[in-house]
């Protein structure tokens, strides 16, 4: 077991007490009729194991991008708890990772986890060289050699086929999908244990998006990291992933096999999801 | 009371007791930026009213001030904040680096070693470090909690992998006593080593920015480098000061019509440098 979501909710406002039971699923609606407070997560549990790809569908404003930022602690948490192979108290027990200090949720951040965001303004740093917004994850692991910073920067330059004579050109010089290439190196550099892909290829073309899924796809093959794949694409779904789990109003409404959810969906929601597909 | 009817150092003694705190808090804190509350003074902002604030805050009656600007005690600002101090204080002034008890500075640390009890304040710019990466305070002030200092990095490794190193001639980023980064001020790369585990006091104002900041006596300062590189300060190669013939000092460029001149930019150490040739030389 690599991650461990336990009956997490994130909710917009204020708590009145009765939010999570009033929302989500059967409710029809993610906003508590009682308070206004709206209900992005509703008691999301999920369980990832190492080299697992997991895929999430949903519709806008289902929660998915959320429960990604929930994950990666770009929000706070509302209820629940998150628990990393690896991060255990002093007597050993799995420890809660919102409770950790600043100080380890950055180590967490830099060492284990990465994150691809939807747009790559998110998650590069376009006032610094497409090469140095590889070697800040890399730095951020600590390492404070020159030479092996660059020598791993040009290596997963080259991981995402790019010529090595761009890596210190500046992202704006680059196309959509090569800046969408870079922050995958961005974000593989570190060698984390997990990585979370936000919408990774919405708003490329078809040709380029294909490119970058089976590029996804070889390194998480030759690297056996595990991956959490947000997308309302259920094409990109079904290309990347062994399990998916389908929100709606912010709950967990079904998770089973890619195949199965695609081929024979239980929940009404899913089924119109699936039947909609063009 | 001196001839004009104010306190003894310009402020009264609630102000000087608020920056006095604050430097306490700096000294205790090695490299932390302290807010406080900037006066106004009878300078613009951005004129050296940080390092003035400081140096009117602690002075006594006992101390001997020396004021230099870029090295020189006798450019107009230097001659200006001086005399400004002397007519709030009434203390004795030098230009001897080894007899002065308090030094306000603007870009340089004197040639000659500074002593233990000597205080060096420096007039302070930009005063938070990660300005250049990041623009938000907020954003700022937990880097710095988190010691995440990975920006600061990437711009020394983006300048490494295009020329080579840090491009960085002045204000070269320093990690004081292993642990927050700071902003040395304008300073020259020689300064930087000199920083290092110096016995002085050494304080930074910063009066436009409303910030205080501190080096203990006898504190580690390490410039910002990759463990498998080295830090190099300027190379003026084997030139010496054309006035006195000093070598292995920070030198001064001047652009003449006849060419390149180079000077001792220590305007004092210079001139001892002068007074000692002409003492050993045999009189007649």
């Amino acid at each position: 077991m690599l991650l461990h979501l336990d009956d997490l909710s994130k909710i917009y406002g204020v708590d009145c007490g009765r939010c999570l039971e009033l929302t989500g699923d059967g409710t029809g609606s993610p906003i508590c009729p009682q308070c206004g407070s709206v209900v992005a997560v509703n008691r999301v549990s999920l369980r990832v194991e190492e080299g697992e790809i997991i895929g999430v569908v949903g519709e806008s404003g289902s929660g998915k991008s959320t429960l990604l930022q929930l994950i990666y602690q770009d929000q706070p948490v509302s209820h629940g708890a998150v628990y990393f192979n690896g991060i255990t108290d002093r007597s050993g027990r799995p420890q809660n990772i919102l409770a950790l200090p600043p100080t380890r949720i950055a180590w967490l951040r830099n060492h284990e986890m990465s994150m691809i965001y939807q747009n790559p303004h998110r998650g590069l740093n376009f006032d610094f060289s497409a090469g140095g917004n590889i070697a800040e994850k890399i730095l951020g692991t600590g390492e404070r050699r020159y030479q092996v910073i660059r020598e791993r920067s040009l290596h997963f330059f080259g991981k995402i086929e790019m010529p090595q004579s761009r890596i210190d050109n500046y992202p704006e010089t680059f196309s959509g999908g090569q800046q969408q290439r870079i922050q995958i190196a961005k974000a593989l550099s570190s060698s984390p244990r997990l990585l979370l892909l936000d919408e990774p290829t919405t708003g490329l073309d078809v040709s380029v998006q294909a490119r970058i899924l089976d590029l996804i796809k070889a390194l998480q093959q030759e690297m056996g990291f595990s991956m959490i794949v947000v997308s309302h694409d259920l094409g990109v779904i079904n290309h990347l992933t062994d399990m998916t789990m389908v929100m709606k109003d912010g709950s967990l409404v079904e998770y089973g096999l890619t195949d199965q959810i695609l081929e024979d969906p239980q929940h009404p929601y899913t089924q119109l999801l699936v039947s909609s597909k063009l | 009371m001196s001839r004009f009817s104010l306190t003894f150092g310009f402020f009264d003694e609630d102000a000087k007791k608020e920056i006095r705190r604050a430097m306490l808090k700096a000294v205790a804190l090695p490299g932390y930026t302290v807010p406080f509350a900037s006066r106004e003074m009878p300078i613009a902002r951005g004129w050296g009213t940080g390092g003035l604030q400081l140096t009117l805050s602690l002075i006594t009656e006992e101390d001997c001030l020396k004021v230099i600007d870029q090295g020189c005690d006798g450019s107009v600002n230097a001659v200006n904040i001086r005399d400004f101090i002397l007519s709030v204080t009434g203390v004795e002034e030098t230009m001897d680096t080894r007899q002065a008890t308090v030094i306000q500075t603007r870009h340089r640390i004197p040639e000659h070693p500074l002593q233990a009890g000597q205080i060096l304040v420096y007039q302070v710019p930009i005063p938070e470090v990660l300005t250049a990466v990041e623009p938000d305070t907020a954003r700022q002030k937990q880097m710095h909690a988190n010691l995440d200092y990975a920006k600061l990095w990437v711009l020394l490794y983006e300048d490494t992998s295009q020329f080579g190193d840090s491009r960085m001639s002045s204000r070269y980023p320093v990690v004081v006593n292993d642990h927050f980064a700071m902003d040395p001020s304008p300073i020259p790369r020689y300064d930087i080593p000199r920083l290092d585990n110096n016995p002085a006091l050494q304080l930074f104002g910063a009066g436009r920015e409303k910030r205080i900041y501190a080096i203990p006596p006898y504190t580690r300062v390490r410039p910002l480098v990759f463990a498998d590189r080295g830090f190099a300060v300027e190379d003026f190669g084997d030139r010496v000061c054309e006035r006195c013939g000093a070598a292995g000092v920070f030198l001064d460029q001047l652009y003449r019509a006849d060419g390149v001149h180079y000077y001792c930019s220590d305007s004092f150490y210079c001139d001892s440098q002068l007074d000692e040739a002409q003492n050993a030389a045999p009189s007649r």
